[in-house]
Formats: structure tokens, sequence, C-alpha cells
């Protein structure tokens, strides 16, 4: 029997999932959602969806109680208690709800209307693989359902009346076989690397390294749904560029110049001997205030890109981040150098509002 | 903890149905049932009737219910169905102490049910009701759509508070119709009886004359409804422009509502009620040695007092027990009111032994207000602690306020008013000629949830298709809340106005 209540309860998500999608870009500017995620879940925390009734404000009203204490006793914050007399259910209740990061992803694609990746090419890697999904009436023996068909045969016998209860044989007949169904299931493609570069030189703040984080949670978001498995890779620089987990991505502070192309150099390093573009879909993603040392390390910046990391990159993106020191000439450098590039995006990020319009723009290309 | 088996249960029912009329307890047939956790969540989101029609806050209920399940916080060992015969759920987890207890807690319910006065108009084939509305709205969502449907189930829910409980006597059929109808035929105005050469100075022609164009005054306006409507719903089935299916959902939603209307204005007596019987029956009959501890500990969970919230099984036993025990010895009548010598009421003892006798009468003509009203009393109040608690706005803390039997019982009385609803009356279905609909909230102090009252606007808007004005206070000032079908709007009315 198909449950009436999953029914209900499947169109409860469905409306949760209307408030989620509403409320998506509230929850990118504040970045609300980033830590709440599990393995395959994010935990998101929403107004208790309630049926507006006309009623009485009671927050102020308060109600009665029983048990010890003197006039001035606090007996709780204004929570309500489900159990008390009608009425007596004040103030706002957040209610967390577990959305999976597949159908986050899935919301993200509706709101900000972004495409689907177009694989690479067909050979790079297997890209398609069977499911079990289901149940067939048909299908070989070998994937015969031994405990569906012995269900199925046992209500058979039962039902006719020819089930013995002395002598419990169950013969399964045609009719009561039952055999798991594949279904073939096309994985956009298999791997990805995602590189994630930073500048921390003295010059990005916290401010700006929180917009960093916001966007890379969104971006994982996306590029998880997109990919069977996908790997992260953080490089910080500032006249000097290192390979660093996450937590020092995001925490680390220096006080040097910035030098690019330190970091270009390392992750094309890295792609060369870790993550050869022939077996990863390898994503680049670069934060910084824009703010390069003199002396053309742009023109070594391009030259980078040029021969080494977009021949090999899906996409290379350049997110400026707004800063009261950085003087924002390194997005117009590449702008003038890569204009009409494909797999390159640049985006400024003036302010927290602007993350949903940069991420909208990364990830609508679509690669 | 094994399962206990079918035929175990079914000699337990039988046992303790029989210790239960033992003790006059007078009931409709019981079916028991037994489901596991999962089943019991799902009966329990659709109020008991696992044949409701679909809607997606029934799915909502049931992932609260499985998460707080899940995590250890709630626990539903039984529910009840008002229908004869009655239905009756156990979770099959339950412990062999646990179902003795919960079987005597239900046939008490099932006592409840048949012979409360409040419950005398309920439709005791409700699970064929509900089958049957489940059955229509499925219809109306295929001929219709899902959505459409949804969207409009959605309408009236945020209306189905606005019925009239108090018409609860009247037989389902003609609930409402008094006050929607046109009024009485026109009479000549009332004349004081006097002899005939006295009649022009008992009955002023002057006077008359002033009657007599109040009169006709009042007919021109042609006053609609006659009188306030406090049955809202009705008055929309009635003359709202709705398609056939819409009225028809309305109706189940209106009908439901009533159905359910007894067991919210019964909440404390019934609870109180079967806490009562399932301990007599346990104590006195059914218990074995060995279970006396679970016995105590799950009773004493039932009734026990969270962080000074009033629990309504506690409440509603300890009124009980009260009552038994002031009928049994005679604290009661004018006498015992009227003495006030705190010592001598203290000792007060006479064999009257009416107690029993008593709450049997009591459960039978009283609700929540009532027994409140009449049997909580000063020294109950202090014997219990009860307190009032309200809102510190400093700390955003609630604190205790009053321990005054006064305070007391006159917030208790509130949040049991109209079953703690505001009074919404329909004052008038035509307001200024022009076909929109005024409401009138009753203000006794608590003013309106303001998002809250603009969302359910929005659903009467949905339904009357045109503005829609409801009268409340906001502050100190009366002012007329407007919603016209694309915005809010808000005035303030002159205090000739308001009256």
């Amino acid at each position: 029997m198909v449950q009436r209540i999953d029914r209900d309860l499947n169109r409860f998500r469905q409306v949760v999932r209307g408030i989620v999608k509403k409320e998506l870009r509230k929850f990118m500017v504040t970045g609300e959602l980033v830590g709440r995620q599990g393995r395959d879940y994010v935990s998101i925390p929403i107004r208790q969806i309630e049926i507006p009734t006309f009623r009485h404000e009671t927050r102020r009203f308060g109600g009665v109680g029983q048990g010890d204490g003197e006039p001035g006793t606090p007996i709780g914050q204004a929570e309500g208690d489900g159990k008390g007399p009608a009425g007596d259910a004040p103030g706002e209740h957040m209610v967390e709800v577990e959305v999976a990061l597949a159908e986050l992803a899935r919301i993200m694609a509706e709101e900000l209307e972004l495409p689907n990746i177009k694989p690479k090419s067909k050979d790079v890697i297997e890209a398609e693989h069977g499911k079990f999904t289901g149940i067939h009436k048909n299908g070989p023996e070998s994937l015969r359902h031994f405990r569906r068909t012995f269900r199925e045969a046992l209500k058979r016998q039962i039902a006719s009346g020819a089930y013995d209860f002395a002598h419990p044989v169950i013969v399964p007949i045609k009719d009561d076989k039952r055999y798991r169904a594949r279904r073939t299931v096309h994985a956009p493609e298999t791997n990805a690397v995602i590189f994630y570069l930073m500048d921390v030189s003295g010059s990005m703040g916290d401010e700006q390294k929180d917009v960093v984080r916001n966007e890379s949670f969104w971006i994982n978001t996306w590029l998880r749904h997109q990919y069977k498995g996908v790997a992260t890779r953080f490089i910080v620089h500032d006249a000097e560029a290192r390979e660093v987990d996450e937590y020092t991505f995001f925490h680390t502070r220096e006080s040097g110049g910035t030098r690019i192309s330190s970091a270009y150099q390392l992750a094309a390093d890295l792609i060369d001997a870790e993550c050869p573009p022939s077996e990863f879909n390898v994503y680049l993603f670069h934060f910084s205030d824009g703010d390069n040392w003199g002396g053309g390390d742009t023109q070594v910046c391009v030259k980078l890109l040029n021969e080494r990391l977009l021949p090999s990159a899906n996409l290379f993106c350049y997110g400026q981040v707004a800063s009261p020191y950085g003087s924002g000439a390194f997005i117009n450098d590449l702008a003038g150098a890569f204009k009409g590039t494909d797999n390159v995006v640049l985006a400024e990020i003036n302010s927290r509002e602007e993350i949903y319009e940069s991420i909208k723009k990364f990830l609508g290309k679509g690669r | 903890m094994a399962v206990i088996e079918q035929e175990q249960l079914t000699s337990l029912i039988g046992e303790i149905e029989d210790y239960a009329r033992g003790y006059g307890l007078d009931f409709f047939p019981v079916i028991f049932e037994t489901l596991d956790y999962e089943a019991i969540n799902m009966v329990a989101s659709y109020g008991g009737f696992p044949t409701r029609y679909p809607h997606w806050r029934f799915g909502m209920q049931y992932e609260y219910m499985q998460k707080s399940y899940g995590y250890g916080l709630h626990k539903i060992y039984e529910m009840v169905i008002n229908n004869n015969p009655c239905y009756a759920y156990l979770l099959n987890s339950n412990q062999i102490v646990d179902q003795k207890l919960v079987i005597g807690h239900v046939y008490a319910h099932c006592d409840f049910f048949k012979n409360n006065a409040y419950f005398k108009n309920t439709n005791r084939r409700m699970m064929d009701e509900m089958a049957n509305h489940g059955n229509r709205i499925a219809d109306y969502m295929s001929t219709y759509g899902r959505d459409v449907v949804e969207d409009f189930i959605d309408v009236c829910s945020s209306l189905e508070n606005l019925i009239d409980p108090n018409a609860l006597f009247e037989p389902d059929e003609r609930r409402g119709e008094a006050a929607a109808d046109e009024g009485a035929p026109a009479r000549d105005v009332a004349r004081l009886k006097s002899k005939s050469y006295m009649d022009p100075y008992i009955n002023p022609p002057a006077y008359l004359e002033l009657q007599r164009r109040v009169q006709d005054e009042a007919r021109a306006r042609k006053q609609f409804p006659a009188r306030p409507a406090k049955d809202v719903l009705h008055f929309l089935i009635e003359y709202a422009p709705l398609a056939n299916w819409q009225r028809d959902i309305l109706c189940m939603i209106r009908e439901e509502a009533y159905y359910f209307a007894p067991q919210a204005q019964t909440k404390i007596m019934n609870e109180g009620w079967a806490s009562y019987w399932h301990e007599k029956i346990m104590t006195q009959k059914a218990l074995n040695a060995s279970e006396l501890v679970d016995f105590a500990d799950h009773h004493s969970s039932t009734l026990a007092v969270h962080a000074g919230h009033l629990n309504p099984y506690k409440l509603g036993y300890e009124l009980f027990h009260d009552i038994e025990r002031r009928w049994d010895t005679g604290r009661f009548g004018k006498e015992y009111d009227e003495c006030d010598d705190i010592a001598r009421k203290a000792a007060w003892r006479r064999d009257t032994g009416e107690g029993r006798e008593k709450i049997f009468q009591v459960r039978a003509i009283y609700n929540d207000m009532t027994f409140v009203d009449e049997f909580l009393t000063e020294e109950f109040c202090r014997e219990h602690k009860l307190f009032t608690y309200s809102l510190n706005e400093r700390n955003g803390r609630y604190e205790i306020a009053d321990r005054d039997f006064r305070a007391v019982k006159e917030k208790l009385l509130f949040q049991l008013t109209n079953l703690g609803h505001p009074y919404i009356d329909i004052v008038d279905g035509n307001f200024e000629n022009r076909g929109e609909l005024y409401l009138k909230h009753r203000f006794d102090g608590v003013e309106l949830r303001a998002d809250y009252a603009k969302a359910t606007m929005e659903a009467l808007y949905r339904v009357w298709t045109r503005p829609v004005h409801v009268q409340t206070r906001v502050g100190e000032a009366t002012v007329v809340l407007t919603f016209d079908g694309s915005a809010h709007r808000e005035r303030a009315l002159a205090t000739a106005d308001a009256a």
C-alpha cells in the first residue's frame, strides 16, 4: 500500500522547497547555510509554516501556570509549549528542515537559471552507470528478487487457500516472480577538482573572506550535484603561494605583498602533476582584491593563463572582492586580455548583495 | 520487551472493559487496533482519521511527529476517536502495564464521548463521513487539479475557527440559520397596556410615531444579516459566490470544525476524567504487584507539570478528585460557601457521600469553561500553586505575575472562552451597499495578531471576492482593517461610529 501520508509528506516537502526557493537570495547573501551541510543534507532554518487564522496576540498576554516561585520568577523564554490550553503559543517558531544537497542544487538551478554542465567529451571517463531502482515482473533469473517473489507466492497461496500451515511449502509460479529493474543513469561526468585560489595579503580582511567562503559553499553545492566525485584544493598566496587545507584557507592572514602569478604557477604545477585534465574536470576560482604587484607580474599571469591554465581548465573564474585597500586594476587587465574567451568569467563582488549575481555569472556558463 | 500477543491483548481488553462497566462507565463498543509508531503517528497526523482528505499540513504534522519521536521527545501511547463504535489505536510497543493503563484510559474517554452533553450532536459516524470527504475531495482534485483544490483547502482552513461553538446544541442542519434569517415579519410597535382613556398618556402618540420611524428606518436599511452572525462559515456557504465544488469543500471543513469543537471545549475534563479512571482501574483492579513501579512512572509522567506550564491532564484529574472529595464530605452548598472561618472550613466533615455521583453528573453536563468556572475554588488554586504569568518586555522572558485567585481564574477562563479564539461576527454582508463584507471583532482585552489577521482577510477575500473589513482595536483606538484584493489599509474609527 502506498501510504497516504507519503503523498502528503511529499506535498509538504514541496511547500518547504518553495519557501527555500523564495528565500534563496537571502540565504546566499547572509551566508546562513554555510557550515550547516552534512554529507548529503543541508539543514535550513525556516519560519514554521502555519495556516493563518484570526487569533489573539497572546505574546504579551501570558497565561496560567502551576508550580513554585514568587512573582517575578522566570518560567521560560517567549515560547509556546504545545500542551497548555488553547491560544498559548506566542512568539515565532523557527524549524529546521533538512533538504538534500542535490535538491538544494536543483533549487539553485531553477532560481539562478543555471544550465547543466555539458560533458567535455564522451570518452574522457565513463559517464553512465546502472542503478537498481525498481521492481519489474519480467527480467533475467539472475536478477530475481527472492523476498518479493516469495511474498507474492505466499500471498497468492494464502488467498487461494492452497497454503497449508502444517506444511508451509511455497512454490512460486511465473506470475509471482519479481525482478530487480535496472535503470541507466547518466551521471554527467565523474570527477571534478575545484581549485580555490585566494589572495591573503594584508588587504584582504575578514569581511572579504566571508564573501569568499559563502561563494565557495554555493559553488561546491552546485558542482557536487553535477559530478560524482568532487575534490577541492585550496591555494593561498601573497607574494608566495602555497597549498593549504580548508581551515587554513579561510583563516590565514599574511601581511606581504601580492604576486598573483605565484598562485597560478602553483595551480598549473598541481594540475599537471596530480589532476591531468584527461581525467578531471578542472575548475579554478580565484578571489582577490585586485591589487597586484607591479613590475610586469600581470603579464606573467596572462601568459600563465593562456599557456597552461586555460587549456586544461573547464572554467576559470575570477572574483574581485572590494576592499578598502585594493586598487582593483587586475580585473580590468584580465578583461582586456581575455575578451571573448569562453571559459573565463570575471565578476566584481562589491558587497554581500552581489554574491547572488556573481554566482549566477560564474555558474551560468554551463561548463 | 516482547510484543504482546494478540490473544493476551484481547483478554486484557475484555478484563478491563468489565472493570470499567463495573464502575458505571457507559460507552459505545470500542474497536481496538494496535499500530507501530509510524502508523500511529500517521493516524495522529490526520487527526485520528486515516482516510481523511489529502493535504500537505497532515504531511507536516507527520514530519514533526516522526522527528520528535525519533529524538525521544514525544510518544503517542493511544488515540481514541469519537465515533460509534469508538476506534482506539494502541502503540504496539507498549508494555503490558502500559497497555492496561491505556485501555482503561480509552474506556473513560469513550464514556465521556457518549455521555457529555457537548458531544450530543456530533456525528457518530464520522469515520465514514471523513472517508466520504476524502473521496469527494480526491474527486475534485482529479477534476479541477490538485493544486487548485489544495489551495482552496488552505483558504478554508484559514477560516475554520469562524464557527459558533455555542451552536453545538442546535442540530447540525439548523446551525447558523437563526442569525442569517432576514428577521420576523413587520409588526406594529409595542404598546403598554392601558385603559382607553389613559392611552394617550401611557402611549403618547408622538413617541409611538418616533418608534415607528426608527423601525421603518431599520427595515429600510435591510440589515443583512439581520443580527450579527457568529457562524461566518455558514454565512459564506449561503451567500458567497462559490462554485459548487468549493461550496462543498467549505461545507466539509465546517462540518469537521464542528465535529472537533467539543473535543477542544472539553480537553481538560476529558483528559482529567480518563486519567482519574485509568488510575482507579489500575490501582484497585488491574495492577499486578510487579508492575507497580512502571505504572507509577507512567502515571506520574502523564500528570507531570513541566516548567510551570499547566497540564490539562493534571488540572482535570485534580479537579475531579477535588469535586469528589468535596461532595463526599459535604463541602458544598450555601452554608459551606458562606462560612468564613478557615479552620472550620478545613475541618469540615459531613458524611454526604455524594462524590462519585457528583462527578458522573459533572462529566455529563459541563464543558471546560463551566467546569473551571464552577469548581476551581480558591483553596484549590492555593493548594495546586496556580499562578498567572506574563511577558517581561525587558528581557523577553515569561515571569510569574500573580497568585491571586481571581486573576488566575479570569485568565484561565479567558483562554477557554470561545476555544481561546477571538470572537468575530459578520455584521454586514452588504457594507455601504457595495456588497462588501464587514466583520467585527468583539474586543475583550486582547488584540488580534496583526500579521495573521491580514493573511486571514486575504483568505476571506478569496471566498467573498469583494473587499473585506474587520473592525477591531489596536492600542486604544478602534480601527477598521480593510483588504480590497490588492492592498491592506487601516483607518481609525471615530468613537461614535464604533458603538
